[in-house]
């Protein structure tokens, strides 16, 4: 312990910080005034400004968990070539700019001799888009990070280089909360078993009507178990959804072989072309096989493979399998479709074919 | 036996032979991670707990080594916070902590950074050093809310580390049920495409709501997020229960000098395949043997893919705004919810403006904080409670951007006097 000391600091409660002093000088010259952009190569574009200003962003994927040396690493670098500035993408990048074209190339050498690939830009496969994990999270049913890792080894090659049709963006989920978000293609744990519930402790543990309330389906309800109160799942009832665990953790719904992972394709946020759409169900009951998930890699790396074959430039994988419609996309990715891949939950009919159209 | 230092369980006498010398113990599944090409976090991890020689990294690894041998997790929440807060770090407890004394706790600063995620050497300097003063040095950048979280650190050290990034300008962000922390995309700054401010509008909001980010009083979180045009680079529609997404109202841009630089670069097929042929709505013409495009404006959907394609050639209109949509969230518990229109234009240049905006949201929040249960999103609420119930009581007025069309059932009331004959 640190022995008490008087504290003197009074807390300011200011929010995001200011971004006066985060952004490179020529930024601030020509903010809100850019013209154009264009990719110069692989996770290099620049950006022109009416004034005539030209600005180059050098982009670089990260673990994403880095630590203090990765990002003073990085900051040495900032000061070197970019003026002392920097900024991260939504998807874990890094990128530097600067206004001097000759240091693209010296920039690039370095990130790659830290170990930091340079990509990601355009279409091409953008870093994933993941969650905490067994490294941080209290209700993970796997390490996301890890996941990620052992994905992005795979597809390393389709970071750094402009072979797909349009941009992919990935995801992983530590459970079916889905943190991690809509993307082209997400990995996401998905439960197969109702919760196992730790009579002894759930009633010192938890509060019984938040978890009875938590339940999208009315299938918990409360009973007494050796004397103590406590709480049961109606398992016909039960979605497997996890929604009880977070408020109770005597609910526990994660189990090394009965979580498992699920893969999702043509979530989209981007209102190009097609509105934005959320991701359908397209590989189940693949195992949580860590520290390589051979068998998920196996999947995203057939969806990726038809996509990059089939897609025409600026398609987007949902508006891809629009267009050779979702039994062609079965069979190219070589994926069975299953009868859970129906919808049986709210709004369910909206998902059905309300038409004769079909494709033999 | 104490042959894992810093810990009570046993390990394999060869390893221990092997990591003769070393502070860590032993973490061989974890070791596969540093394989591959992708730059891997077990190699940071390793190198800063060889260097710093903490315990808690020591601990940390034992237990993720654990959690990837019985592929279960084993950390539980609690309720850690600084003086006068009451959310923006996240609690953890080894839930295993007799086996792994040195991971048990963990504890998580959500940090909210400068919109856009722009930093400047000297302030990401300066958090490392605080923060490897007092906690593990793993930092997570950036969480899917936007934060930048600094991974691990004791309870005991929580206030001083506080303090002292407070007076560097950092704040914590939000957690639980709270105004969460913002996400914006790189916004003026550096896109040419932004059609208002986002990164000024961002700081305003959050700055506006940091009392209702740092103590919980709301039903369930509440996120905002700021995109800059429609491309929506910061996944607002489906990320944010309060989603201000850029667009335009007049007609986009058009530079023919550079539509005829483009089709003398790409060729007239590409015009067709790659722009014409994919206007959602057959707005854009191109006579075939000419070096020019026209748009239909009043056809356009705003949906940005000429723009995308040809960025030199194209340009938002002049008079630009931002659409607000709501009820954006993920799964949990009633499925995916797409945020959907509200108000479709919004000018966000002044001040007055941004107030207005303000204003409008503390009626929501209000309206939300009374009508939604425990653990529901605004979203769920609106869609339990009814739209138009909704927009009566925020002030909304109903407009036909709300809709993909008009409902096809009849069941529906309007008011009516029940003393009446």
């Amino acid at each position: 312990m640190n022995a008490p000391t008087e504290r003197t600091w009074k807390t300011i409660e200011s929010g995001p910080h200011t971004l006066e002093g985060a952004l490179h000088p020529v930024v601030v010259k020509n903010y809100g005034k850019w013209k154009y952009h264009k990719l110069i190569k692989p996770g290099v574009m620049v950006h022109y400004g009416h004034s005539g200003d030209a600005l180059y962003t050098v982009r670089a994927g990260t673990p994403r968990q880095n630590t203090v040396d990765l990002v003073r690493n990085i900051c040495d670098l900032a000061d070197q070539y970019a003026d002392g500035f920097m900024r991260f993408t939504i998807r874990n990048s890094v990128e530097f700019m600067f206004a001097d074209e000759s240091r693209i190339e010296p920039l690039i050498k370095e990130l790659e001799e830290i170990g930091l690939p340079v990509g990601g830009i355009a279409n091409c496969v953008a870093p994933i888009a993941h969650t905490q994990g067994w490294l941080h999270c209290d209700i993970p049913a796997t390490d996301a990070s890890g996941v990620a890792k052992g994905v992005m080894d795979n597809l390393y090659d389709e970071f750094k280089t402009l072979e797909m049709p349009n941009k992919v963006r990935l995801s992983t989920s530590c459970c079916s909360i889905n943190c991690g978000g809509q993307a082209d293609v997400a990995i996401v744990v998905k439960h197969t078993r109702p919760p196992r519930i730790d009579h002894n402790l759930l009633s010192t543990l938890c509060e019984l009507p938040k978890a009875v309330a938590r339940c999208p389906v009315a299938a918990i309800r409360p009973t007494i178990v050796n004397d103590k109160r406590s709480l049961m799942v109606d398992e016909e009832k039960c979605i497997v959804c996890g929604a009880c665990f977070g408020a109770c953790p005597s609910m526990e719904i994660n189990h090394p072989e009965h979580s498992q992972f699920a893969v999702w394709v043509g979530g989209k946020n981007s209102n190009a072309r097609s509105k934005p759409q959320s991701m359908s169900l397209v590989a189940e009951g693949i195992p949580n096989n860590p520290p390589h998930w051979p068998e998920v890699n196996a999947v995203v790396g057939r969806i990726l493979k038809a996509y990059k074959a089939g897609g025409k430039p600026w398609e987007r994988m949902n508006e891809w399998i629009d267009r050779i419609g979702w039994k062609r996309f079965f069979e190219e990715a070589e994926l069975s479709f299953e009868i859970d891949m129906i919808d049986s939950y709210r709004h369910a009919r909206t998902t059905f074919n309300q038409s004769t159209h079909v494709r033999f | 036996m104490e042959d894992i230092k810093g810990a009570g369980n046993s390990g394999d006498g060869q390893e221990m032979e092997d990591n003769k010398g070393k502070f860590l113990n032993p973490t061989p599944i974890l070791d596969e991670l540093e394989g591959g090409q992708w730059p891997s976090f077990i190699t940071g991890f390793k190198e800063l707990g060889e260097r710093t020689e903490k315990p808690m990294i020591r601990g940390v690894l034992d237990q993720l080594e654990y959690s990837y041998k019985t592929k279960m997790g084993y950390w539980k929440g609690g309720m850690v916070t600084v003086k006068g807060y009451g959310a923006g770090i996240i609690t953890r407890y080894s839930m295993i902590k007799d086996k792994f004394p040195e991971a048990k706790e963990f504890h998580t600063f959500r940090i909210q950074p400068a919109a856009g995620l722009h930093y400047s050497t000297k302030m990401l300097r300066e958090v490392c050093d605080i923060w490897e003063k007092h906690g593990s040095g793993f930092m997570n950048m950036h969480g899917q809310s936007g934060n930048l979280q600094l991974i691990g650190i004791e309870q005991d050290k929580t206030q001083e580390c506080f303090d002292e990034l407070n007076q560097a300008g950092w704040d914590l962000g939000g957690a639980g049920a709270t105004v969460r922390t913002a996400a914006s995309c790189v916004g003026p700054a550096r896109c040419e495409q932004a059609c208002y401010d986002n990164l000024k509008v961002h700081e305003k909001v959050l700055k506006n709501y940091a009392g209702m980010t740092h103590r919980p009083e709301f039903n369930y979180k509440m996120k905002f997020k700021f995109s800059a045009c429609p491309n929506d680079c910061a996944n607002a529609i489906m990320r944010a229960d309060v989603a201000l997404i850029g667009t335009w109202r007049d007609s986009i841009q058009i530079e023919q000098e550079n539509v005829k630089e483009w089709i003398d670069e790409y060729g007239e097929d590409a015009l067709y395949e790659q722009v014409v042929n994919m206007c959602p709505t057959k707005a854009i013409s191109h006579k075939v043997g000419t070096s020019t495009i026209e748009i239909e404006n009043k056809d356009c959907v705003r949906c940005m893919h000429c723009l995308n394609v040809m960025p030199k050639a194209l340009s938002p209109g002049k008079e630009r705004g931002a659409s607000l949509l709501m009820g954006g969230k993920n799964t949990l518990k009633v499925g995916v919810n797409i945020g959907s229109m509200m108000i479709p234009f919004m000018k966000l240049d002044t001040d007055e403006e941004i107030e207005e905006f303000i204003e409008q949201m503390d009626e929501i929040i209000d309206w939300w904080d009374d009508a939604g249960f425990d653990h529901e999103r605004i979203g769920e609420t609106i869609e339990r409670v009814g739209m138009k119930q909704f927009l009566e009581a925020v002030g909304i007025k109903a407009n036909i951007d709300m809709v993909v069309r008009p409902r096809d059932n009849p069941y529906y009331k309007k008011k009516y006097d029940s003393t009446a004959d």
